[in-house]
């Protein structure tokens, strides 16, 4: 039975950890607002590109050459996987599930016999992956100076260095492993092939009702330019979709927080008042006995 | 006015311009293009350039683009856009100050820091920004 004195303690002890919780779930709700917009700010310019991309790669047919990043090296036996999670803990199972999906896709690869690059995006990411896989490590992007859900030029970073690996024939297939936003309450681990270049299957085509593109300069030209931005385009969005289920993740997890240690507080609350109690009986009949014994 | 032109500008920032309107001219890189309404389908690069709205013979608004692309299709012209700004917006006094942090950065840089062709490529942009300011 622990003492009042101890009781005491663990209640305020527990009270504060609640006031920390509920400060934090406040502030991710306000991050979570400005991720989200700026989310949502950027979703037209994706989804235009995805549709500006399906439209090109369905012109060019399948297998007619085009650009690497489009139609692949032609080979399958290096795999780049990406793996984008947070900078910080402390939101529920965010990390761990983008983690564990990046996992499964690793494992698979490993399986199918194909080696195996990793990079990181995140520093969560990299701390769980680093224990099992540290020799497959070839990168790391840290996200931490990014302010203001601005992830322009630290995508554009990436998206170009990715290329570079590309290009120097560090790989065949990239993968990113994120988290998508779907609401605050559901964030999907996705893993999307980056390179070579897919346009999304739901992206909106055009009907061209019969008549022909005409190009300027020429297709190849174009796909050459708008390739590199798709790709970085593509991961740009991963990072605010990553961010945005953060905050919502972090938000959630403060709020079961909050609500767990508003709990405890009420049972220790309820086993401080019966040890007072029982304590001042146990006076009373102390008291009381010294007192008849007289 | 019969048929109008769907026309949208986006860059990765926001949405700049979605609706209906007459006439569109975009600085091709291989020259300036207008589109109308039911313009055979057309891609083409963008250079840095003022994209102009135009209803009737009266231009409604410029837009200042860098770089990007032109998608003409039946449904209409789409403009992906580096980066966007609606030159009624533009400050000129702001573009300066911010063209003059970004050459003394580019200088302090030099020129075999790996960000030298993205500072280059920056003040490029604000100095044709600033060149359309004036105009």
């Amino acid at each position: 039975m622990p003492s009042l004195k101890d009781l005491k303690n663990r209640i305020n002890s527990v009270k504060s950890t609640r006031k920390i919780t509920k400060a934090m779930q406040m502030v991710a709700a306000a991050k979570l607002k400005r991720a989200q917009e700026a989310a949502s700010a950027s979703r037209p310019y994706a989804q235009r590109m995805s549709a500006v991309v399906a439209n090109l790669a369905g012109s060019m047919g399948e297998g007619a050459g085009g650009p690497k990043l489009l139609s692949g090296t032609g080979k399958d036996a290096t795999h780049l996987v990406v793996v984008m999670t947070a900078e910080r803990g402390l939101c529920g199972g965010f990390n761990s599930y983008v983690v564990k999906e990046a996992r499964r896709v690793i494992r698979e690869l490993i399986t199918g016999g194909k080696t195996v690059k990793i990079l990181t995006v995140g520093k969560k990411g990299r701390e769980q992956l680093k224990r099992e896989y540290a020799e497959l490590f070839i990168g790391h992007v840290d996200l931490s100076d990014v302010r203001g859900n601005d992830y322009t030029d630290a995508g554009i970073g990436l998206g170009s260095e990715i290329t570079q690996r590309f290009e120097d024939g560090e790989f065949d297939v990239a993968t990113l492993v994120y988290s998508q936003f779907k609401n605050v309450l559901t964030q999907v681990p996705t893993a999307q092939q980056l390179i070579p270049a897919k346009a999304p299957e739901d992206a909106e085509t055009i009907d061209l009702q019969g008549a022909i593109y005409q190009y300027e300069p020429s297709q190849e030209e174009i796909l050459e330019t708008l390739l590199p931005r798709y790709i970085n385009t593509q991961i740009i969005s991963a990072m605010l979709e990553s961010g945005a289920g953060e905050q919502a993740s972090r938000m959630s997890a403060m709020d079961n927080a909050t609500r767990n240690a508003g709990e405890m507080i009420d049972d220790l609350s309820l086993q401080y008042n019966r040890a007072r109690q029982a304590q001042i009986t146990k006076e009373l009949i102390e008291i009381i006995s010294g007192a008849e014994a007289l | 006015m019969a048929e109008k032109l769907h026309f949208s500008l986006v860059s990765p920032a926001k949405e700049l311009f979605s609706g209906e309107v007459d006439h569109v001219i975009a600085p091709g890189t291989e020259g300036e293009f207008g589109v109308l309404v039911n313009h055979a389908p057309f891609m083409s690069t963008l250079k840095n350039g003022v994209v102009r709205v135009l209803e009737g013979d009266r231009t409604t608004m410029r837009l200042f683009v860098r770089g990007g692309f032109a998608d003409v299709t039946p449904a209409g012209l789409t403009i992906l856009a580096e980066e966007a700004v609606d030159l009624a917006s533009v400050n000129v006094a702001d573009v300066d100050a911010e063209l003059e942090e970004a050459k003394t950065k580019l200088l302090s840089e030099g020129k075999d820091s790996p960000h030298h062709g993205a500072l280059q490529a920056h003040v490029d942009y604000l100095s044709d920004l600033k060149a359309a300011v004036v105009h």
